[in-house]
C-alpha cells in the first residue's frame, strides 16, 4: 500500500489513472452515459457541426460521435483488457510452472514458448485472422494465442530470480505445500514485475486492435471502434479532415495515459528505482528489455 | 565462437520444421470446407455434391495429413507454393515480388531508424534533463502513442494533398519511399532511441569516465569511448527489431497502397484466399526464425558473455 502512496504522489500518474479509470467506467456504463444511439442514422444531420444535443457533432451518416466514441470503448479498450487478462493468466501458470520446478518441465514448456515466440505476432495475428475469418473475437483469441508465450517467459524469469532466495527455501524445509509457497511468498513479489509487463503491452495491444480494424479486419459496421471511426473519416480525410479529431486525440490520449501509468508503476514498484529521485535517471536495461519484443501497430 | 555458431544454427533447424508444420495445419483450422472455399472464390455459380468430391481429390485433399505435409512441404522448398484459389496464378508469382518490394521499404526504414535513435538518444543522454532531452522524449512519447495509420494520414493530407509535395501511393520513384519510410521510422525510433539513450546514460556512470575525466581527457574522446561501449546494447536490439518490422509494415503498407506484402495478405484474408496466406505466413515465419539466429550470433560475436549459455 505504501508503494501506492508512492505512485499516486506522482502527479502524471495519478492524471493517467484517472484517464484510464474513466474510460474504462464510461465504457463499462455506455448505455447510461452516451447522449444518443450510436447507431441511429439521420442523413439529414450529415456532417453537423457541434451543437447541444450532439456535442462533438455527426458522422457521414450523421451518427452522434460522442456516443459513438463511448460505446467503441467497448471494443477498443474493454475487450483488449479481457484479452490481456487471458494470456497473463495463462502466461503466469506456465511461468509459475516453469520457474517453480524447473527441469525437465521448465525446458518442455520453454521450448513450447520458442515455436511460438518463433511467428512474428503480428503475422500470425493477420494469419487467424485469415483461416477463421473476418471480426473482434478472432482478433482477440490470435492476440491470446500469440502473447501467452511472451507472458510466460517474463513471468518464469521472475519466479525463477524468486525462487532461489533463502526464504522459499526455508519455507520448503518446514514442509510448506509448493502451492502455498508460490501464493505466499512468489506471487506477492513477482506482481510488479507482472503488473508491468502487462502494462506495457496493454498499450500496443490497444494499438493494434484499432490498425486491425482500420483495415477493415475487426469489428464490423454499424457498431462502433476507434479504429474504424478513423478509417470511416480517412474516406472523406481531404473534404472534412475534422472528422479523424475526436477518434484521434481520444485513442492517443487513451495510449499515452496507458504508457505513462507503464511507466510510473515500474518506478514505484521498483525499490531500486523508487526511494532516491536520483537514481531514476539510469532507467535499468529491463526496461529496454521489455520493449525490444513489443510491436507497434 | 565456431562452436557457439554451429549450435546456435543446429536449434533453428527443428524449429523451422515446426513453424512449417504449425503453418500446414493452420489451414485445417478453418471452419470451411477448403474445397468450397476454392469454388466460392472461383465464383462457381452452384455448387454441387459432385463438385465438391472432384475439387477434394483435384487439391489432394483426399490423402493423410502427414502425407499432404510431407508433399506440401517439399514443393515449398522449390518455392512452389500452389496457386492462388481466386487468380490461378502460381504463388509465388505474387508473392515473391511482393516480399521484394516489403524488403526494400523495411531496408530503408531500419537505416533511418538506427541513424535517427542513435542521434536522439545521443544527443538526449549528453544533455540529459535538459530542455532539449525533455522535450525530444515529450514529442516521442505522444508519437509513440499515435497511431500509425493515423500519422500517415495526416502526413498525407499535409505533404500530398496540401502541400502537394509527394506522392501518396505506389513505389514508383523514390519519393514514394519518403512517407512510408517516415511513418515506420517515427513509429519505431520512439522507442529505439530510449533504449540508446538509457545505455549511454548507464555508461556514463562506469568507472572508466571517471578515470578518463581525472585524467584530463578531452570531453570528446571520453563521448566516444562511452558511445563505443553503449552501442553494444543497441545493436542488439536493432538485429531483434529488422524481422519486427519486416513482419508489421502491414498497416503502412495499406495505406500508401505499397504493392508489398502487407497488401497482398490483407487483400488475399478478405478474399479468403488460403494458398497466399499460407505462403505468406510460412515466409515470414521463416525469415524471423533466421533473422533471429543471424542476431543472435551478431551478438555472441561482438559480446562474448553471451556465448557461454549457448
Amino acid at each position: 500500500m505504501r508503494r501506492f502512496h508512492y505512485f499516486l504522489k506522482d502527479k502524471l500518474a495519478a492524471l493517467s489513472l484517472a484517464i484510464i479509470s474513466i474510460t474504462v467506467i464510461a465504457g463499462i456504463f455506455a448505455p447510461w452515459i452516451a447522449p444518443n444511439d450510436p447507431e441511429e442514422v439521420h442523413m439529414e444531420l450529415r456532417f453537423a457541426s457541434a451543437s447541444w444535443e450532439y456535442l462533438l457533432g455527426n458522422d457521414h451518416l450523421g451518427r452522434c460521435i460522442l456516443s459513438r466514441l463511448i460505446y467503441g470503448i467497448r471494443p477498443s479498450v474493454l475487450w483488449v483488457l479481457v484479452a490481456l487478462v487471458a494470456s497473463v493468466g495463462i502466461g503466469a501458470v506456465i511461468g509459475f510452472i516453469a520457474g517453480y520446478f524447473k527441469g525437465r518441465i521448465d525446458a518442455f514448456l520453454m521450448r513450447i514458448c520458442d515455436v511460438m515466440l518463433s511467428f512474428p505476432g503480428y503475422v500470425m495475428t493477420l494469419a487467424i485472422i485469415g483461416i477463421l475469418g473476418v471480426g473482434l473475437e478472432n482478433i482477440l483469441l490470435a492476440f491470446v494465442l500469440m502473447k501467452w508465450a511472451w507472458f510466460a517467459r517474463i513471468i518464469r524469469t521472475s519466479v525463477m530470480a524468486y525462487a532461489e532466495s533463502d526464504y522459499v527455501k526455508f519455507s520448503k524445509v518446514l514442509g510448506m505445500g509448493s502451492l502455498r509457497i508460490m501464493r505466499k511468498h512468489i506471487l506477492p513479489v513477482s506482481l510488479p514485475d507482472i503488473a508491468v509487463t502487462s502494462s506495457s503491452a496493454y498499450s500496443s495491444m490497444v494499438l493494434q486492435l484499432s490498425g486491425f480494424s482500420f483495415l477493415g479486419l475487426g469489428i464490423q459496421a454499424p457498431h462502433a471502434e476507434w479504429g474504424m471511426m478513423l478509417n470511416e473519416a480517412r474516406e472523406v480525410m481531404f473534404s472534412r479532415p475534422e472528422m479523424m479529431l475526436a477518434p484521434g486525440i481520444t485513442t492517443i490520449l487513451f495510449v499515452t495515459a496507458v504508457n505513462f501509468f507503464t511507466d510510473s508503476l515500474q518506478v514505484a514498484l521498483d525499490p531500486k528505482l523508487g526511494i532516491s529521485g536520483k537514481k531514476r535517471q539510469g532507467r535499468p536495461d529491463s526496461v529496454a528489455g521489455r520493449i525490444q519484443r513489443n510491436e507497434v501497430a | 565462437m565456431g562452436r557457439y555458431i554451429f549450435k546456435r544454427g543446429l536449434i533453428s533447424v527443428p524449429l523451422l520444421l515446426v513453424v512449417s508444420f504449425l503453418t500446414f495445419i493452420l489451414n485445417s483450422l478453418s471452419p470451411m470446407d477448403p474445397a468450397e472455399v476454392v469454388l466460392h472464390a472461383q465464383g462457381v455459380p452452384r455448387i454441387t455434391d459432385e463438385l465438391l468430391e472432384e475439387t477434394r481429390l483435384a487439391l489432394g485433399l483426399d490423402r493423410p495429413l502427414l502425407v499432404r505435409y510431407w508433399n506440401w512441404f517439399l514443393s515449398c522448398l522449390r518455392l512452389d507454393f500452389g496457386d492462388s484459389y481466386v487468380t490461378g496464378k502460381p504463388v509465388w508469382s505474387l508473392l515473391g515480388p511482393a516480399f521484394l518490394n516489403t524488403l526494400k521499404l523495411t531496408m530503408v526504414s531500419v537505416v533511418a531508424i538506427i541513424i535517427l535513435s542513435i542521434a536522439l538518444g545521443v544527443l538526449c543522454a549528453l544533455r540529459e534533463g535538459k530542455l532539449l532531452d525533455k522535450s525530444i522524449r515529450g514529442i516521442s512519447f505522444v508519437l509513440t502513442a499515435m497511431p500509425s495509420y493515423l500519422l500517415a494520414s495526416l502526413l498525407v493530407l499535409y505533404f500530398s494533398v496540401k502541400l502537394d509535395l509527394l506522392p501518396t501511393n505506389g513505389m514508383d520513384t523514390i519519393g514514394s519511399y519518403i512517407l512510408p519510410v517516415t511513418v515506420i521510422t517515427i513509429s519505431y525510433a520512439g522507442i529505439y532511441f530510449r533504449i540508446v539513450r538509457s545505455s549511454m546514460l548507464s555508461s556514463l556512470n562506469e568507472d572508466y569516465v571517471l578515470y578518463g575525466r581525472a585524467c584530463g581527457l578531452p570531453e570528446r574522446k571520453i563521448t566516444r569511448r562511452i558511445l563505443r561501449n553503449s552501442l553494444q546494447v543497441a545493436v542488439s536490439v536493432f538485429c531483434m527489431a529488422i524481422p519486427i518490422i519486416l513482419g508489421s509494415t502491414v498497416v503502412v503498407e495499406n495505406i500508401f497502397a505499397w504493392p508489398g506484402l502487407g497488401t497482398l495478405s490483407v487483400n488475399s484474408i478478405l478474399s479468403r484466399d488460403f494458398p497466399i496466406i499460407q505462403a505468406y505466413v510460412l515466409i515470414l515465419a521463416a525469415s524471423f526464425v533466421i533473422v533471429n539466429t543471424f542476431s543472435d550470433m551478431v551478438n555472441a560475436w561482438v559480446n562474448p558473455k553471451l556465448r557461454e549459455d549457448g
